[in-house]
């Protein structure tokens, strides 16, 4: 018997083994043929498409939502997929409602932008159904390049270097490449393994080698990599969690969203996963939104999201919002914690209201008390692991137009990097780019 | 609401919209629905000769051409003439004609041109009741191998001796159905006219092969691997319907000959521009069968209320209306200069109309970085591409020059006149004008 919502505390099994099921089913269910004709149908093909200025790849969707009309979905996937090799993972987590969508003309004339993500998924998942993988490697160049982290920038990076006729060698610290794909990211986004898939299928292009278990100042040193590797390329994301500094931050049932997130996307069965029955989020991006339905799909009976700052200032796009509202997550605006409080345990968070004034917030002084016996941290994360060598800019590795950061023959993308949105989107575009400058660099000597 | 009620040949129905001599008027069954469902007249699916009917095949018949959105453009068929006995027809026209006396009921025949043939059939159809006889000269698939349909259509003199034999044996209206499949259409109208036809209608079905199956390289619709041309209809001929149409209506041979006008018929409009170009009521085929008998409604309501906002109290008075604004080439007035303008409130940048000028035409839009496109007045030969292409109705107009005004394109002031190439100074053959 499920435990239902309202059992108190911490625990498994809320949810009957079908409502969890139906709950992480795919947010989107990709179509049937006839509904991405439909849909490639409304495409008008602009000239110099604002989709295409949008996207962060750069990927000519007027031509390959042309090719879906055409009755030619392997064609839009190499078209997609000559841009950004995660084309397939892009096309379920990508917050299209801010980037191509939110500019397609339709949006403009009617509201109804053309689905281009939906598009985007046909193809690719229909390429990959049939398990083509449509790149070849170029004659070997006998140059070595190591890439430290297997996310969406390491692996878009080792793609393209291995398709150029490098041999490459990914870095991974976890068991499981993926990055983000793998252990981020709402499960109802990338059912079935999506992400685990993509990268086998992504591996098929070869060249690339994947050792795991070590990382950098943990089995791995910049020194050692730049002496055995003709570049390196730094893909290590931010693995740091940003804490509450408040009072009660370290009582139980006080944790960091993205471990939270990353065992339910590990989970072999949700109804294992113990979920609190009031579960309260700190926090206002994706992460934040992610463990908040997430929270809600196991069962818990209430959930809020705090952010301390305005509807407006929210990382998560409106899209996001109105998801988490339809799933019955409360969100709050202008909260900011205080302490959690609690007899050993947490029971009860208690906020404050703020105010903007000129940027800068402060506390109004009036407070809020939300029970609570879970509370998860989602106010960002940060950089962990860098080498000290490294200039940064800001809390981030900085990178110059190319990739390049303050050490010759090192590179750096993603999020680690400085610059650029934190999305799979944008991590594939700078492992691209740093790719193809490294290949520049390697053919020069 | 305007009364639609109109005469065509001394046959007076409700509406002027029939349904053309095709499978939706095969059978009883079929036109009882299309007369409830408020159809005006049926040309009856063309009746062949007495004794053992003509088979069709046993395979697809129709082929397709898509717009958007999968939207029927363009239909085409490789039916043959009614494949069930004459004395079937004939009795099911009788009951159907008693039935419904105030549509117009037509019979649509096709026999060997023999004049035996055509005085055999002829009383049988009389004794039905049907208001008239409609001459099919135009089918161009399968009946035409036979020396019938576009085979006798595409010879003005046969025309003109089988419409005679009809006058001869037969007492009611003769409408002759032309088709398409020939170089000049004013000939077979004119040999319709001279052979005492009291109509044409037109246009019959286009040669065509709509496409070919790229994994079995038979054209479509395929018959055991095999394909034939057939007879292509529906939205895409309408164009080609109004100018021939239109090329008879301006004949003076065959200037106020009664004219049905088929081809593409698909909404008020398309009816409405028929009739405006000389035709007394209009026939629909592909229409009904992409969409069913309704679409009746929306012709009517949508002529109806038409003709109400232009304040004409009856289909006559809209019948021929356009026809002297039809013109040659060489009698355009030159002096006549319009741009293209963008209405900017309406614009949403897609920027199709700048892809079109910039790599096809005249270079005459300009695309700033913002997305802000803009008509060059230096360069605007108002061509209309931008207009064609634009997503948006009416967020490109041609606006015309006032006389005074410089064009920016040639520096020439507009002038006020009318002067058109027979006059120009650049043409060779120009008499100067008086």
């Amino acid at each position: 018997m499920a435990q239902g919502q309202t059992a108190p505390g911490i625990v498994a099994g809320r949810l009957s083994s079908e409502d969890l099921t139906a709950n992480f089913g795919d947010l989107h269910p990709a179509y049937a043929p006839h509904e991405a004709a439909v849909a490639a149908d409304r495409c008008y093909f602009c000239h110099d498409a604002p989709c295409v200025t949008a996207c962060p790849t750069d990927i000519d969707i007027p031509l390959f939502i042309r090719q879906i009309q055409a009755g030619n979905p392997e064609g839009a996937a190499e078209t997609i997929l000559n841009q950004n090799i995660l084309g397939g993972m892009c096309a379920r987590v990508c917050p299209t409602e801010t980037l191509c969508e939110e500019v397609c003309v339709r949006e403009v004339a009617e509201g109804k932008p053309v689905e281009i993500g939906r598009l985007q998924r046909y193809a690719t998942d229909t390429l990959m159904a049939q398990d083509i993988h449509p790149f070849t490697r170029a004659a070997p160049t006998g140059k070595r390049v190591a890439v430290v982290g297997a996310g969406p920038a390491g692996l878009a990076c080792a793609h393209r270097l291995a398709m150029l006729g490098h041999d490459v060698v990914i870095h991974e610290a976890k068991p499981k490449p993926g990055g983000l794909n793998e252990f981020g990211i709402a499960a109802y986004k990338t059912t079935e393994d999506f992400a685990a898939r993509e990268v086998d299928w992504l591996m098929k292009i070869g060249g690339i080698t994947m050792e795991s278990g070590r990382a950098l100042g943990d089995g791995l040193t910049l020194e050692a990599l730049k002496a055995e590797y003709d570049a390196v390329f730094l893909s290590i994301g931010l693995a740091g969690v940003n804490a509450l500094t408040v009072d009660g931050d370290d009582r139980d049932g006080v944790r960091d969203a993205v471990d939270f997130i990353a065992e339910l996307r590990q989970a072999e069965d949700l109804s294992s996963l113990p979920v609190g029955r009031n579960v309260v989020v700190i926090g206002g991006g994706m992460t934040a939104i992610d463990a908040a339905v997430q929270s809600k799909l196991l069962g818990a009976e209430n959930v809020t999201v705090a952010y301390r700052r305005s509807r407006d200032e929210m990382g998560a796009s409106r899209f996001e919002q109105d998801l988490a509202a339809s799933k019955g997550v409360k969100v709050m605006f202008n909260l900011r914690p205080v302490a959690v409080h609690g007899k050993g345990a947490a029971a009860q968070v208690e906020l404050e209201y703020t105010r903007s004034e000129g940027g800068r917030l402060t506390g109004t002084g009036e407070t809020l008390r939300l029970p609570a016996d879970q509370v998860f941290r989602a106010i960002g994360q940060s950089l962990q692991g860098a080498p000290d060598a490294l200039a940064l800019d800001g809390r981030k590795i900085a990178v110059d137009d190319r990739g390049r950061t303050s050490l010759p023959g090192v590179w750096a993308g993603g999020d680690c990097a400085a610059g650029g949105e934190d999305l799979t989107v944008t991590a594939v575009a700078e492992g691209r780019d740093a790719a193809m400058d490294i290949h520049d660099a390697l053919s020069g000597d | 609401m305007a009364d639609l009620t109109t005469e065509f040949l001394g046959i007076t129905t409700p509406n002027p919209f029939w349904l053309a001599s095709a499978p939706p008027t095969d059978k009883e069954y079929n036109v009882r629905r299309a007369f409830e469902a408020g159809w005006g007249g049926v040309v009856w699916k063309t009746l062949g000769a007495e004794g053992p009917p003509v088979v069709n095949v046993n395979g697809p018949r129709y082929g397709a051409i898509y717009g958007a959105d999968r939207r029927l453009l363009g239909l085409n068929n490789i039916e043959l003439i009614t494949d069930r006995p004459l004395e079937v027809n004939l009795e099911e026209m009788a009951r159907v004609k008693a039935d419904y006396p105030d549509r117009a009921l037509i019979a649509s025949i096709m026999v060997p041109c023999e004049e035996g043939a055509w005085k055999a059939i002829l009383p049988r159809v009389a004794e039905t009741g049907a208001d008239g006889i409609e001459l099919n000269f135009g089918c161009p698939h399968g009946m035409s191998e036979r020396g019938m349909g576009s085979a006798v259509g595409q010879v003005p003199e046969y025309i003109e001796m089988v419409t005679r034999w009809c006058k001869k044996y037969y007492d009611r209206p003769v409408i002759v159905k032309l088709t398409p499949n020939i170089a000049d259409i004013r000939k077979p109208a004119t040999a319709a006219k001279n052979g005492g036809a009291d109509a044409v209608s037109l246009i019959n079905t286009i040669n065509s092969i709509t496409n070919v199956n790229l994994d079995t390289m038979s054209p479509e619709p395929s018959i055991d691997g095999k394909g034939s041309h057939g007879g292509y209809c529906g939205p895409a001929v309408k164009p080609i319907a109004l100018s021939m149409v239109s090329e008879i209506a301006r004949n003076p041979d065959t200037h106020l000959l009664p004219i049905s006008g088929i081809g593409g018929v698909t909404t008020w409009r398309d009816a409405a521009e028929f009739m405006a170009l000389g035709c007394g009521n209009v026939q629909v085929c592909t229409a009904a069968m992409t969409y069913g008998f309704r679409i009746v409604e929306e012709l009517a309501t949508g002529l109806s209320q038409w003709m109400d906002e232009k304040g004409y109290a009856s289909t006559r008075e809209v019948v021929g209306r356009a026809v002297p604004n039809v013109t040659d080439w060489q009698y355009l007035n030159l002096n006549y200069v319009a741009k293209a303008k963008i209405d900017q409130d309406q614009c949403i940048k897609c920027g199709r109309c700048y892809a079109a000028c910039e790599d096809t035409s005249h270079q005459a839009i300009s695309m700033s970085p913002d997305r802000v496109f803009e008509v060059i007045d230096e360069e605007c030969v108002a061509c209309n591409l931008c207009v064609d292409v634009c997503p948006v109705e009416g967020c490109i107009s041609m606006v015309p020059m006032q006389p005074g005004e410089v064009d920016p394109r040639t520096g020439k002031v507009v002038e006020a006149g009318y002067a058109n190439w027979t006059t120009h100074p650049n043409n060779p053959a120009a008499k100067a004008a008086e």
